[in-house]
């Protein structure tokens, strides 16, 4: 390893500890502004987690995982992809009634269902990136509208095709059967998603492409340098249709997990705002998997600490959205900052390895 | 190398010596961007820059503007000695620029253009509104405060942009390539304005590469050569031919040419090449025709501007509006895509290195991969080699002294004649039939640019067919076997360069005798 890359490194876990150190500060500052007790605050939230939280931090973070992953594969191509909200409640909305019609047995239903949720996820991230890449619409903007839509068209469809809970005005598609559902994984005495296991070979499988095949090579060419992308033989329009069907394919896993190990229908209690959340954490984690990993339990963390504070302090858990808005803003700012830092101190490493070249050359001369 | 003024008398129309540059230097790393500057502009007149695109105009005028510092010489402002920190310095001292790229809000009124970040003046209101009206008027600038900038056309624009830097004070006004965006109507409505300045005793500098436009309307001429003044002229007794030679001129270390390798054997025909404007106005290029053979160095002259980077990128397939006939090693790759013709064996240096040649914050050896990322040693089957990559990056950094402490370090730390070494290498791994060079010496150090010119040389030895593209007539003259000549999308005639004189090129190029030319 030379001493470049070691540089390099440590750079990458500056900015995140710079960002969350700020954060810490920003929100401490918040609470005795209002006069809450922020030193029981963060003895709360910095405590040694229950056996149970432990299980909910896990699970809430594989959801977050997925929906950052799904963020991140956009980013890596300079496309912002912000409708990963609306293309998992599309997805989610797709597999469950999939899964729930059961036309196929048992496991084989798991995939058929995850199969169309990618699939349905896939094609509403292609509606912009058709747009993008015809009309030249930016995805941002795109994207957002697709996400109000996706709204619209699943409570239109969830309607169609759903049942009634007696004496209730939740509705939802039909029940997954027992067969097909994904079991848990024993942990701490609880249970995580057996979809634990599928995130995990999500992120591997996007550290792979991205970054040791010629495809992830053409795709992090065109997000660095379109132009040079474009001089060295990448059609960049295929690549940002490409891009944008695999961000939505991975944003059609986001509420697998809750879908297939906790709530076994889609209906119109699902959990919504998975994507923002995604956004925040890819940026977080720098796009990559295993900091996407930390940002996600790291939020997924202050979530779940948080929930008492109503009962035990008197004090709004949205405390945490502080802080973890500040985190990502913190963070973008720092990892700016150390990039150009890190510019500067490689410039100075190259001049000085040629001054020491000029002089051995002077000597020996 | 001393500048080699050869005006010696003051220009027509003079008055004081209102901003003296003397001995202005300005290093990059590994770049030197500007040295040994030497101009005076006088009060009451129009002072023209000109020079190739890179020969250090705009460094030069950042740091007139207080954006860049110089690391030496002095900046003289009204005979005081000035040192700038900033543009609000610059313009305290009653210096101005008026920037290509303009700089209004269109839903705003010129009023409200005007005044935005200069509230302290005149107010916001009435005051402010009798000022704009009244310096309107002293300089024929024919502006109402209260238009709405979104239904002015681009010749008002630029005057507002003009009337912005007054309003502040300005004495001194920059024009960085103020007619780029006008029509030619425009063009002469704008010097009309710029006379007007003149006339108030007001010093315009005035910078372009057009030289037709400069002759009309300045009254001295300081031609910028590879970072430095090279010549001040009076704009009355000078012609464009003569700037022409001094824009490109000759003196440092020229390549010398070498005996004929070139073989009967095509490696590229190109026929009938042509390229419609997308805007609709002249075609880019019109009926291009040529062959480069095994061993042949075929040199585009030109003046920036007239087609050379559109033939280009027609050749790598970048341009899919092309029309006519590409052959390559007698296969008609005119539907081919850029990756395709890659694979073919053409190697492609980059006009702009940083644009179209490296990913900058990228290692050194995954940029070894860009443009070669479906051939060996980069790739095996779906994957990225990275064992392949990074050993043959170190050959590359060896064969081409490249100056870097690694193959890790990224590519915007190097210098740019590094860069363009690693550029220049690795288009030349995959055995090319055909290199394609444009503008592979500029703003690199005079130490890589003779590398630069050795390695190609190697090629045409080896058998490569060369495209090369320069502004440099001794760079032409002395790597190239044939010279054609680019005007206005068209080949204009064509030289040998044993025989030629940058005279001959020069006129050829600004088409002032477009009859000598058939030599």
């Amino acid at each position: 390893m030379t001493d470049s890359r070691m540089t390099r490194i440590a750079l990458a876990v500056a900015a995140p500890v710079l960002a969350l150190v700020t954060a810490f500060v920003i929100t401490s500052v918040v609470l005795i502004l209002a006069g809450d007790d922020w030193l029981g605050v963060w003895g709360q939230i910095l405590s040694w987690p229950s056996n149970r939280t432990m299980v909910n931090i896990v699970n809430s973070a594989t959801v977050y995982y997925l929906s950052a992953v799904a963020v991140a594969i956009g980013f890596r191509m300079n496309l912002f992809n912000i409708g990963v909200d609306g293309q998992y409640r599309v997805a989610s909305f797709a597999a469950a009634w999939v899964a729930g019609e059961a036309w196929l047995p048992g496991y084989l239903n798991i995939v058929l269902a995850l199969l169309a949720g990618m699939f349905v996820g896939a094609m509403w991230a292609g509606i912009a990136g058709l747009l993008r890449v015809t009309r030249g619409v930016s995805e941002v903007i795109s994207t957002i509208m697709l996400n109000a839509i996706a709204t619209a068209v699943v409570a239109y469809f969830l309607r169609k095709v759903a049942i009634r809970t007696e004496g209730s005005n939740i509705i939802s598609t039909k029940p997954i059967a027992e067969e097909s559902r994904i079991p848990g994984i024993p942990f701490l005495g609880g249970e995580i998603y057996g979809f634990v296991v599928v995130a995990v070979l999500v992120g591997v499988a996007y550290w792979v492409v991205i970054n040791r095949t010629r495809f992830g090579f053409d795709l992090r060419a065109a997000g660095q340098n379109e132009s040079a992308a474009v001089a060295s033989g990448i059609d960049v329009k295929r690549m940002i249709l490409v891009t944008m069907l695999l961000s939505g394919a991975a944003a059609g896993l986001v509420g697998m997990p809750l879908l297939f190990g906790q709530d076994y229908a889609y209906g119109s209690t699902f959990q919504s705002g998975l994507g923002f959340a995604g956004i925040a954490i890819a940026l977080l984690g720098r796009n990559h998997p295993v900091g996407i990993a930390l940002g996600a339990l790291l939020f997924a963390f202050l979530d779940q600490q948080s929930n008492p504070l109503q009962i035990l302090l008197d004090v709004s858990p949205d405390i945490v959205k502080v802080t973890q808005g500040v985190i990502v803003l913190a963070v973008v700012i720092a990892y700016e900052v150390v990039r150009r830092y890190g510019v500067r101190i490689e410039q100075r490493q190259v001049a000085a390895a040629l001054d020491a070249e000029t002089r051995e050359k002077e000597v020996s001369a | 190398m001393s500048s080699t003024t050869t005006a010696g008398t003051a220009p027509v129309g003079s008055g004081d010596v209102v901003v003296r540059l003397r001995g202005i230097g300005k290093t990059f790393p590994g770049v030197i961007a500007n040295h040994d500057i030497d101009i005076e502009v006088r009060r009451g007149t129009i002072h023209a820059i000109v020079g190739e695109n890179g020969a250090g105009k705009s460094t030069l005028m950042k740091i007139l503007y207080g954006v860049q510092k110089p690391d030496s010489g002095t900046i003289e402002i009204d005979g005081e000695q000035v040192s700038f920190s900033s543009p609000s310095d610059a313009i305290a001292h009653g210096v101005g620029m008026v920037f290509q790229h303009f700089m209004l809000a269109d839903n705003l009124t010129v009023l409200e253009n005007v005044v935005l970040g200069a509230e302290r003046l005149h107010g916001i209101g009435d005051a402010a509104r009798e000022e704009i009206r009244r310096l309107s008027a002293t300089y024929g600038l024919d502006i109402d405060p209260d238009d709405l900038v979104a239904d002015l056309g681009v010749g008002a624009r630029q005057r507002i942009e003009i009337l912005k830097v007054l309003y502040r004070g300005a004495r001194i006004i920059i024009l960085d390539e103020p007619t780029a965006v006008l029509v030619p109507q425009e063009v002469e409505e704008m010097f009309d304005n710029l006379r007007g300045l003149k006339a108030e005793g007001l010093a315009v500098i005035f910078i372009s590469h057009k030289l037709d436009e400069v002759l009309s309307v300045a009254d001295t001429v300081t031609v910028v050569r590879r970072g430095t003044t090279v010549a001040t002229l009076p704009g009355d007794s000078v012609t464009s031919r003569q700037l022409a030679e001094l824009m490109v001129g000759s003196e440092l270390p020229s390549p010398s040419t070498e005996a004929s390798t070139v073989t009967d054997v095509e490696v590229l025909e190109v026929a009938d090449l042509c390229l419609p404007d997308p805007a609709g106005g002249r075609p880019l290029l019109s009926d291009v025709s040529f062959a480069i053979h095994r061993g042949e160095i075929l040199g585009i002259a030109g003046v920036e501007g007239n087609g050379q980077a559109e033939l280009v990128e027609s050749i790598m397939g970048m341009r899919p509006a092309a029309t006519g006939r590409i052959e390559l090693n007698d296969g008609d790759i005119a539907g081919w895509s850029t990756r395709r013709r890659r694979e073919a064996g053409i190697g492609y240096i980059p006009e702009d290195r940083h644009r179209q040649g490296l990913l900058l914050d990228a290692p050194l050896w995954e940029n070894r991969i860009l443009g070669h990322q479906t051939r060996r040693p980069n790739v095996k089957g779906p994957f990225i080699d990275r064992a392949g990559a990074r050993a043959d990056t170190e050959r590359i950094v060896e064969a081409y002294d490249v100056r870097t402490p690694g193959i890790d370090t990224l590519a915007r730390a190097l210098s740019g004649g590094n860069q363009q070494k690693l550029i220049v290498g690795r288009e030349m791994s995959g055995e090319p039939s055909l290199l394609i060079a444009a503008h592979p010496t500029r703003g690199v150090d005079v130490g890589a640019q003779a590398a630069i010119w050795d390695h190609i040389k190697q090629a045409r030895r080896e058998g490569l067919a060369v495209l090369l593209i320069s502004a440099d007539l001794d760079e032409l003259i002395g790597l190239s076997d044939t010279i054609k000549v680019l005007l206005r999308g068209r080949i204009v005639g064509t030289f040998d360069p044993a025989r030629v004189t940058p005279q001959q090129l020069g006129s050829a190029m600004t088409g002032a005798t477009e009859e000598e030319t058939q030599s």
